[in-house]
């Protein structure tokens, strides 16, 4: 992230300088510091309520069901997660938001997940494998239905402002299935198995000893 | 002559047919799906709060106790999300997008990815709406129904917004190390991108 913030800012101050936009470039950056502020305190209300529902959910035993319910494929991709953490059952209640395009609930659901898989992590400032995981899952999130670019079509005039729904749900897939294999892979790149917050602090009995 | 032409209407008529048929399905298919994302909230608040209740759970002082934490979380993501949102509404600005088309539209040609749909591609993990107004102007520009409307509509429907999600999620928990969660949210942005322009040729090619 570090390297990822400074070239946007050291480009974008140079791009800037040489054509002649400062001006611009310094009006966006106030704009935009709004623009993150209005967003961030937007969302209080939302995720107020859905925190308290979730709350509910966690003590009546509901986000314990849903953990069980999927422990295949959550031991596949979480297998540092214990089974029957609430994490795994609150993560399930996100991505099922996504599919079906309740942005409004997936956001709260989300966090609400980084939470149960923050109570896992050892450090306080360091992402753990699971939580690298479950933005994968995020980031490339599928949608069945995008309502937002139909929306944008269907008032352009499109024929069929849906004939993108099955494009959109297979490039989808094919993204989420990258970013999991991605997230697999890379954690046992030796500076991101190092950089682990919950890893083993035993010496290490080599496996394969094979890296290059 | 008057066979070839026979022929040709058959065929267009043929086509039509299959056309509405399957415009027709799909609008099912999508009525149904409409239907259950009404409904999923609903359900989902009356089960939870039902079937809590007759596990003994104190529902309104859990939710209180609960919803207590929405303020803070909110206020936790902040900082990162002013870091991020000001670095890319800088970048935005400055004109170096232009650039960056420039420089990458040899290797876009390459996979079949037309010049006028790259900005919109470079934009789509950066900012939700910053994508949503190129890919407009584009399809306002092209038609919604040409080839670049399509696939931009198809790539936009089919990733996030990684660097703002990044931002919020681990901001509400005061991560800052976020190890390879760029790495393999891009690759799947990445992948994403690739398969929306081959499956876009092989549909709607």
């Amino acid at each position: 992230m570090n390297y990822v913030w400074l070239i946007l800012m050291v480009v974008a101050l140079i791009v800037g300088a040489i054509n002649g936009n400062l001006e611009a470039v310094t009006t966006a950056a106030v704009e935009y510091a709004e623009v993150a502020v209005d967003i961030s305190l937007g969302l209080i209300g939302i995720m107020a309520f859905w925190l308290g529902i979730m709350k509910i959910a966690e003590e009546g035993g509901i986000i314990k069901i849903l953990s069980r319910a999927i422990r295949p494929i959550a031991k596949f991709l979480f297998p540092e997660i214990p089974p029957d953490h609430p994490a795994i059952g609150t993560m399930l209640m996100n991505i099922i938001a996504n599919w079906l395009g309740l942005s409004n609930a997936a956001t709260p659901l989300g966090l609400k997940a980084m939470k149960d898989l923050q109570t896992l992590n050892k450090s306080e400032d360091t992402a753990t494998n699971s939580m690298v995981m479950f933005l994968a899952l995020n980031t490339a999130s599928i949608t069945i239905i995008p309502m937002t670019i139909i929306a944008v079509r269907a008032k352009l005039g499109s024929a069929n402002p849906f004939e993108i729904i099955s494009t959109s749900v297979f490039a989808s897939t094919c993204a989420t299935i990258a970013a999991v294999t991605a997230a697999k892979l890379l954690k046992r790149l030796p500076g991101i198995r190092k950089s682990n917050p919950n890893r083993e602090p035993e010496t290490p009995v080599e496996k394969g000893g094979n890296n290059v | 002559m008057f066979n070839t032409f026979a022929y040709a209407a058959a065929d267009t008529v043929r086509q039509i047919a299959a056309q509405t048929a399957a415009a027709a399905q799909e609008s099912l298919f999508v009525t149904i799906m409409k239907g259950f994302s009404n409904l999923a909230v609903p359900i989902v608040l009356f089960v939870v709060i039902v079937l809590g209740f007759t596990k003994k759970v104190k529902v309104y002082e859990t939710f209180i106790s609960g919803a207590k934490e929405g303020f803070s979380v909110a206020v936790n993501i902040i900082p990162y999300l002013v870091a991020i949102l000001v670095a890319i509404g800088m970048f935005r600005a400055s004109g170096a997008m232009a650039y960056l088309t420039q420089i990458l539209s040899p290797v876009t040609n390459l996979i079949g990815l037309p010049a006028e749909a790259l900005p919109a591609a470079l934009m789509r993990p950066l900012s939700g709406s910053g994508s949503l107004g190129i890919i407009t102007e584009l399809m306002t520009k092209h038609g919604p129904d040409s080839f670049i409307g399509r696939l931009a509509s198809t790539f936009y429907g089919s990733t996030e917004t990684t660097f703002y999600v990044i931002a919020v999620y681990f901001g509400s928990i005061g991560i800052r190390k976020t190890r390879h969660a760029i790495a393999s949210g891009l690759i799947g942005d990445l992948a994403g991108l690739l398969m929306a322009v081959f499956i876009c040729h092989v549909v709607f090619g």
